[in-house]
């Protein structure tokens, strides 16, 4: 017995040589790790600036001021409607769907804007058609399509749509 | 010992962690996007747009026209949240220093004062966080009256003021969202202080709250756990096993509790009851440290009681167990050289969901993440898997920008290829028309000039219609030749001409003021006209610039950007890999040190069966073979 004493002893002093030594090898490991996070952080800071320059480079590209049209949507602060899916029609051309997942609801029920449509439409009088299907909170299926009619100017064009169970609404940014 | 490795428990980072943002009554459709991102957790995006957007809103001549001005102070607060959710604390902290140095009032000054404090809490530099914490004054808005002072606390503590800390922390016990964390912290402090007795009252107290949530209840558990281990250290073997029974046997620190309890009851020579826990533990998850030692205690404890039969199998099943897993971790080390676990680390489905490093454990082909679970649930080694995944997700992004950057080049070239043939002949065109319109412009500034000048002096001989100029050229025509006539007739005909000159003028008076009015009506369809064609004009100039604009001016944007993604680009792929690199060494360290931890079990299993054999031998008489010994355990064992 007094043998199998001394083995529980001699294994807690090899386990106790092998947890230093690790905690030597952890403290290299962590300034390198804080040496690279910095390095990590520059390189994100440059991506992100080439990000920037990238999107200013590709709205001038793709949607010039005077065409530039930008549909977005947004849920009614306290709306209890769980949105599935979003149709964006303009001039009776279909040019947006989505179909949202939990943390896309999520981000809308927070108070988010998802842009869901940039594009580019001529100047003068256009019509738009939303159309969006989900289901109440009474657990019934809902479905609702609404037209709205805005004019594009020279300058871009920033159309927000709020959705609600009660209504959709169209906001001209 | 125990006590200096304690004071590392108090980081609450679940507390100090500020939650996603959200604002109603948005104003500003961009800004709603940026939120909409950082709501999703995809911080590259949120600040992309965010900073783009506050580029513009700064550059402005009058920003206050603009409709980020209604966010622009939770603009500002929210790069830096941004910046700090995607592990940029260097420029988050410099974007909240310049909220904190802008003119600003006191709530926000103080909010901003708080999150920079918070900012160097966490990465180490107490000091710097005080200072940060020293300057806020006045008004703090009451949603994070509490957070501050909790944070505080916690700097106090890192700075070894455990005074300061216990009387911040003492106010602290009512508040709501920091129930157990605020108690343990105290228990901590008084630790800290020396006060050893007030010290085990106070984490008793916070042993036995009564919480919801994971996280509080985590930290009730790990009040439990300390107490015991305080209590182990002095001997009170049996205060010690109460605490360690309070710990919930469903949380993160259940196997070492069970291992504790198991570990206070041998020391209080009570085997029968260290019996219970630790066979609860042995039949947990064999690649936990706290398990794998329980392996072993377990038939220790039988050994003590006396059962050497039991305590034999026991020793046999550890040994066969501990050379499976060095099977199991010589398998993990090999995986990971081979480069599989950060292959296992970049897969779009475990990135996506949460608990991803816990799943991560349940893919078949990544056996290396057996043993790591400890290692990757630490901060640093955290920090270096994220970024890891921030630079693959650069990488990606990076890789799609230069496909972009291809096609733009060649929508230039096409644009280039349709406009410069044909700009040429419209320009041509244009200038013809140009003329015209000018010309015509300013014939009818002369008409407008003129019809202004009649309604002050009325000339009825200019609003004349063309065959009214006709006969009046003839009256004109016949009087210069009756001047020249002498015959008998003359006077006759003077009278005759002088009546239908009167005539005419009768004609031109009388009407006169229908056809000034008639005149100003053409002249205003005229006008109606004439903005149609400015209107036309304008839309041809700017469909001519859009022309030109469509592929002029991009060469040296898509040249600089392409250059910096591709410096960007190599510099990210040795980030990779000296990221990738580090951790797989981590990693192998880490399996390296569990497989020495399983060769000095299997050592001691393997002296210990044989041991035990022959005990149960001697116990039995002299047979020491295992079937002997099973007899032996199975009566033993009862």
């Amino acid at each position: 017995m007094r043998i199998l004493k001394k083995f529980w002893l001699a294994t807690l002093a090899t386990l106790a040589v092998l947890g230093s030594a690790s905690t030597n090898a952890d403290a290299s490991y962590r300034e390198q790790m804080k040496g690279l996070d910095e390095q990590v952080q520059e390189v994100k800071s440059d991506v992100l600036s080439i990000a920037a320059e990238l999107a200013r480079l590709e709205e001038r590209l793709l949607y010039p001021s005077g065409t530039h049209l930008a549909v977005f949507i947004a849920l009614a602060a306290r709306d209890t409607l769980r949105l599935d899916a979003v149709q964006i029609q303009i001039d009776g051309q279909a040019v947006a769907h989505s179909i949202y997942s939990f943390k896309e609801l999520e981000a809308l029920q927070k108070g988010g804007v998802q842009r869901i449509y940039t594009g580019n439409v001529t100047t003068g009088e256009h019509q738009m058609e939303v159309t969006i299907t989900g289901k109440l909170d009474t657990g019934k299926d809902y479905s609702r399509t609404e037209h709205f009619a805005f004019s594009k100017g020279v300058e871009p064009k920033l159309l927000g749509v709020t959705l609600g169970s009660s209504e959709l609404q169209l906001g001209d940014w | 010992m125990l006590r200096a490795t304690l004071i590392v428990g108090f980081g609450v980072a679940s507390v100090l962690a500020a939650s996603p943002c959200e604002s109603r009554d948005l104003r500003d459709l961009y800004f709603g996007e940026a939120l909409y991102q950082a709501n999703q957790g995809h911080y590259f995006e949120a600040l992309e747009r965010l900073d783009a957007e506050l580029a513009l809103h700064n550059n402005l001549d009058e920003p206050q026209r603009d409709s980020l001005q209604f966010h622009i102070g939770e603009a500002e607060f929210s790069v830096g949240d941004f910046e700090l959710y995607y592990r940029m604390h260097r420029r988050a902290g410099r974007a909240i220093k310049a909220v904190l140095e802008g003119a600003v009032d006191e709530a926000v000054r103080n909010e901003a004062a708080y999150r920079l404090a918070r900012i160097h809490f966490q990465k180490d530099q107490a000091a710097d966080a005080l200072q940060a914490l020293d300057r806020i004054s006045g008004k703090v808005p009451v949603a994070i009256r509490d957070d501050v002072e909790f944070l505080r606390a916690n700097v106090y503590m890192a700075l070894g003021r455990p005074e300061e800390a216990a009387a911040v922390l003492k106010r602290l016990q009512g508040a709501q969202s920091l129930t157990g964390f605020a108690a343990y912290n105290l228990g901590i402090a008084m630790l800290q202080e020396g006060h050893e007795q007030d010290a085990v009252a106070q984490l008793d107290k916070a042993g036995q709250l009564s919480l919801s949530g994971p996280g509080p209840l985590a930290i009730r558990d790990k009040s439990n756990m300390l107490l015991g281990k305080l209590m182990l250290e002095s001997t009170d073997f049996t205060r010690a096993q109460q605490f360690f029974d309070r710990v919930r046997l469903d949380g993160p620190f259940s196997n070492q509790a069970l291992l504790s309890s198991g570990w206070a009851d041998v020391s209080a020579q009570n085997f029968e009851r260290a019996v219970v826990p630790w066979s609860m533990l042995a039949k947990r998850e064999v690649t936990d440290a706290a398990v794998q030692e329980a392996l072993l205690a377990l038939p220790y404890a039988y050994s003590k009681l006396n059962v050497h039969g039991r305590a034999a199998v026991l020793y046999s099943e550890a040994l066969k167990s501990f050379g499976q897993e060095l099977t199991k971790v010589d398998a993990s080390v090999k995986s990971i050289a081979e480069g599989r676990f950060l292959k296992a680390l970049v897969r779009e489905e475990i990135q996506q969901d949460k608990g991803w490093a816990i799943r991560l454990r349940t893919l078949p082909d990544a056996p290396e993440t057996y043993y790591l679970m400890q290692l990757m649930a630490s901060n640093d080694f955290q920090t270096a898997l994220q970024n890891y995944l921030d630079l693959d997700e650069l990488r990606k992004k990076m890789a799609g920008w230069q496909t972009n950057l291809d096609a733009y080049e060649d929508m230039i070239r096409l644009r280039r290829k349709n406009y410069e043939p044909l700009l040429p002949g419209i320009d041509a065109q244009f200038r013809e028309l140009d003329a015209q319109i000018r010309l015509r412009m300013e014939q009818r500034n002369h008409l407008q000039q003129r019809l202004h000048q009649l309604l002050i002096e009325p000339r009825p001989d200019l609003l004349a219609t063309a065959d009214e100029r006709i006969v009046m050229e003839h009256l004109r025509a016949i009087e210069q030749s009756l001047e020249k006539t002498k015959g008998a007739d003359k006077p006759q005909l003077e009278e005759r001409l002088r009546h239908l000159k009167g005539v005419v003028t009768w004609t031109l008076y009388t009407t006169y003021p229908q056809r000034l009015t008639e005149a100003h009506e053409h002249l205003n369809a005229l006008n109606a006209d004439i903005a149609v064609l400015n209107k036309q004009y304008q839309e041809f100039v700017r469909a001519r610039q859009a022309a030109e604009h469509s592929y002029l001016g991009y060469d040296d944007t898509i040249k600089r950007l392409r250059t910096r993604a591709a410096e960007s680009l190599e510099t990210v792929n040795k980030l990779m890999a000296q990221q990738g690199h580090l951790i797989e060494t981590v990693a192998i360290e880490e399996l390296k040190s569990r497989r020495a931890r399983l060769e000095v079990y299997q050592t001691q299993a393997r002296y210990a069966v044989a041991d035990s054999y022959d005990r149960a031998a001697k116990a039995q008489g002299n047979d020491p073979s295992p079937a002997a010994a099973q007899g032996t355990s199975t009566g033993g064992g009862q």
